[in-house]
């Protein structure tokens, strides 16, 4: 294991450590939580620390230290919670998030938060002489002596009460990235410390493993404090190391001395005591009663009992498993799937007699193979938890940045989604999250005036509805001002000024290239990055993106996803004698039109009318790309579709074959994006079958023919105007 | 030259020879990973004339290219007795439609000449460079300039 593949486990750990930190703020912030929150909160602080250390990531480690002792003062109820310390509490823990993240990459945080976080952080712990002093203690650990002996003699008189710790790390302590001078300090932190390195089996220097570092300490530490808080020291380490400790009475310097063996008996070749410490030297200190294999036998015993209700509530036990192999599954099911239509339809092909029993079997094959496949998947999904509380950062973010206060409520977090859904989701919502805050919610006076609470709320909603994924994000702001946005996409020339738009369509004039409402730009949204670049980034993931506005009252943007990105509902059809494939979610309904139902509508167009309003049909196989219909309409099957913008349409194909599960293969790896096509599948008999994206092929057909047109509208518009 | 063909290592490099258009190419025999039967393919829409389409090849979707019309040397009518060769390069796998599949050539690394300087044109622009042969020569294909760009029009 190389030193890059352990730091690499760090940052790994690290993430799972923050998520827990912040869910662990999350609940203290709510005021619903217990003592267990802050424990597993500072836990999460000081695992991080630990680690850090390992690496010599001093900034990380410094903050780290001083945001646990704060932690710490708050589990020991020395400090109250109350919500100017949870405000910056959660932004330490933003911050150490941040600091991970600059480690990680090797890059810099920000000066200036860092010290005034640190500074704030310092404020609760006032001016406290004991904190002053484990300063200067760090200053003086040096891993380099075997022994240490922080000579603090003057207190020892005084003490009554003491521990002897024997300490045996595993290699697997070191391995873990765990640090016996962390502990040592913090050790130091409950009292005055001796420690000495017990050389006695160590190998010949020659003979030395470096990969197995194998020296015990002998720990005599003088304090009063209960043995519990010297457990918590080394409750990181449990099932890592030998532990005894031993409460040991008072006894006088010069013995105390006399028991820890120093450099000069330790010296490697001239061990007086060539066998290991544990059993043998327990006898010849039978004197000081040192540790007893009972004591050491205690020590998993009190392990187990400490983790029996840790993991009652805690997670359940997971398996960390590389992506590319649960992929590389997911692939080779998707060609059990394929092989399974294969062999159905060639044993239909066959013809066999219906009692065979042949197509029950078959029936089992298929559910199996289904049952496989959804298996696979769930292993993909995970809960949005971890993407909606990363958010809860990014409201107080810009609640701090545009000066309006901001809280966030989640809903839903259990909802699971494809993890490439979740982790790409995490753009688009910070964006519309920060939308909400600097558009949608109003100042403070403006809602003061309005009635409202001062403080607004921006809702993170998931759910899932009929096969797919819904999140929503509402504030409880203005609404839309929709005389703005239409003024705006005028005066960019996005819509013509005469155009009567429905508040739907103003509505999603937001998403269209170039627009921006922001009257400034602010430090938050508006850097030029508009709603159309969120509505790509959830239509890449095959969902799309919706709003509705009341004002006064507020506004929603709905996001409804795939579950998965993997296979997909979809029906078979024929154009241009080609068979491709159509997601069943876009469809509406089919239409098999009757002559009345039909009109001709401009040079070579045609109108649906259905159920008293008109549609215009799109010939999928003439977006594609094929000069002219080769079929006429009137013999063509219409799949009755809403696009993005609400509007309906229908699109003509020849006819329609089937309607299936299909699993979605990608074209952009090996040939690239076409226009139109969202990907590919593989049909029962083995050939490729595209599926078709309706919304770009409505896309690419208006856009067809507003370049044939262009001057015809200019002209009608300005006779408009004229009359 | 974009994709220059390993030459120091070892004394000999092996090709496959192929025709295409009439005219002899070969292709690095590392870059190729089989080579099978025609059979027809799937139609992309809005393609360049030599995309043929895309097959399946074990579940993976590969785009099938028409070398000669690629080259400028005429569009192949696929039939029956046409090869495919399936390439992969820059981590894209891909597969060329051809007349027929020659043989393996191996040729100590400085029998490769590079491409004489002549007027670019669809052919040579695909061109590593040629090897003499008993028939004449044969012509090393730049597989990366036959590839389309990855990130074209992916946005």
């Amino acid at each position: 294991m190389s030193i890059n593949s352990i730091r690499d486990t760090f940052f790994e750990e690290c993430e799972d450590l923050l998520d827990a930190l912040i869910e662990g703020l999350a609940e203290m912030s709510g005021g619903s939580y217990e003592g267990e929150t802050v424990h597993a909160v500072f836990r999460a602080v000081h695992s991080i620390k630990g680690g850090a250390g390992a690496f010599g990531l001093n900034q990380l480690v410094g903050f780290a230290h001083t945001f646990e002792t704060v932690l710490d003062r708050v589990r020991s109820d020395q400090l109250e919670v109350d919500p100017e310390l949870m405000r910056v509490l959660q932004r330490a823990g933003d911050h150490l998030s941040d600091l991970v993240e600059a480690n990680r990459i090797a890059s810099e945080v920000d000066e200036g938060t860092h010290a005034s976080l640190l500074q704030a952080l310092n404020g609760f712990l006032g001016i406290d002489p004991a904190d002053g002093e484990d300063g200067g203690q760090e200053e003086e650990f040096v891993f380099e002596a075997l022994a240490l002996d922080l000579d603090l003699q003057d207190d020892i008189g005084g003490q009554t009460d003491g521990y002897e710790i024997r300490f045996s790390p595993n290699p697997a302590l070191y391995a873990n990235g765990h640090e016996p001078l962390l502990i040592f300090e913090a050790l130091a932190g409950l009292g005055s410390l001796e420690v000495a390195a017990n050389t006695t089996d160590l190998a010949p220097f020659a003979d030395l493993d470096w990969k197995a570092p194998k020296t015990d300490w002998i720990i005599r530490l003088r304090s009063s404090e209960p043995e519990h808080l010297i457990d918590e020291v080394f409750e990181f380490v449990e099932g890592l190391c030998e532990l005894s400790i031993e409460a040991i009475q008072t006894d006088p310097p010069e013995e105390a001395a006399a028991d820890v063996p120093d450099l000069d008996d330790a010296a490697p070749d001239g061990g007086a005591d060539p066998t290991p410490p544990a059993a043998a030297s327990a006898p010849a200190e039978e004197a000081v009663k040192v540790v007893d294999l009972a004591a050491l036998r205690t020590s998993p015993a009190d392990a187990e009992k400490k983790q029996e209700p840790k993991a009652a509530n805690g997670p359940r036990p997971t398996l960390r498993v590389d992506l590319e192999r649960v992929d590389r599954l997911i692939n080779t099911v998707g060609e059990l799937i394929i092989n399974q239509a294969v062999i159905s339809q060639r044993i239909e092909e066959i013809g066999l007699p219906s009692g065979s029993g042949l197509s029950t079997e078959l029936e089992d094959y298929k559910l199996l193979a289904r049952e496989i496949q959804e298996g696979v998947m769930a292993i993909r999904a995970q809960p949005v938890k971890p993407l909606f509380q990363r958010m809860s950062r990014i409201v107080r973010e810009a609640s701090d940045a545009t000066g309006k206060a901001a809280r966030l409520v989640t809903e839903g977090e259990g909802t699971e989604v494809d993890k490439t859904v979740v982790e790409r989701l995490a753009d688009p919502l910070t964006h519309m999250i920060r939308n909400a805050i600097d558009h949608g919610l109003e100042g403070p006076e403006q809602r003061a005036r309005a009635g409202k609470d001062a403080v607004g709320t921006i809702r993170l909603a998931a759910f899932h509805r009929s096969g797919s994924v819904l999140i929503e994000i509402t504030d409880d702001g203005a609404g839309l001002d929709r005389d703005r946005i239409l003024e705006t996409a005028v005066s960019k020339g996005l819509v013509p000024a005469e155009a009567e738009l429905a508040p739907g369509e103003i509505d999603n004039l937001l998403f269209m290239p170039g627009f921006s409402t922001a009257k400034e730009v602010s430090n938050l949204s508006g850097r030029g990055v508009g709603m159309d670049v969120v509505k790509t980034a959830i239509s890449s993931l095959g969902g799309r993106v919706t709003i509705t506005s009341r004002a006064g009252e507020g506004t929603t943007f709905s996001i409804v996803l795939p579950l998965t990105l993997a296979v997909m509902d979809g029906m078979v059809v024929k154009v241009a004698g080609q068979t491709m494939v159509v997601p069943i979610s876009s469809i509406i309904e089919t239409i098999r039109p009757g002559p009345d139902e039909l009109h001709r509508f401009g040079v070579d167009g045609w109108l649906l009318s259905i159920r008293g309003s008109y549609v215009p049909i799109i010939d999928v196989a003439t977006s594609l790309g094929r000069g002219v219909p080769d079929a006429d309409v009137r013999d063509q099957v219409l799949l009755l579709i809403q696009t993005e913008g609400q509007s309906h349409c229908a699109l003509a194909v020849n006819g329609i074959s089937d309607q299936r599960q299909v699993v979605i293969k990608s074209l952009e790896g090996n040939y690239g994006h076409i226009p139109g096509v969202s990907a590919a599948t593989i049909l029962g008999d083995g050939k490729i079958a595209l599926i078709i994206d309706p919304d770009a092929v409505v896309a690419n057909s208006s856009a067809a023919l507003r370049r044939v047109s262009d001057p015809r509208p200019e002209k009608e518009i300005a006779n408009g105007a004229a009359g | 030259m974009a994709q220059p063909v390993e030459i120091a290592e070892s004394e000999f490099i092996e090709f496959v020879t192929f025709v295409a258009g009439e005219q002899s190419f070969c292709i690095e025999i590392t870059q190729i990973r089989e080579i099978r039967r025609w059979s027809p393919v799937t139609i992309l829409p809005h393609a360049p004339d030599h995309v043929l389409g895309v097959m399946n090849l074990r579940g993976a979707v590969i785009p099938i290219f028409d070398l000669a019309a690629k080259l400028g040397l005429g569009r192949i009518t696929p039939t029956e007795r046409h090869v495919i060769i399936i390439a992969a390069v820059n981590g894209q796998t891909i597969g060329l439609l051809v007349d027929s599949v020659s043989e393996i050539l191996s040729v100590r690394h400085d029998r490769v000449q590079e491409t004489p300087n002549v007027r670019a044109d669809d052919t040579t622009t695909c061109i590593l460079g040629v090897i003499p042969i008993e028939e004449g020569m044969t012509r090393v294909i730049d597989l990366g300039r036959i590839v389309p760009a990855k990130a074209e029009g992916a946005a």
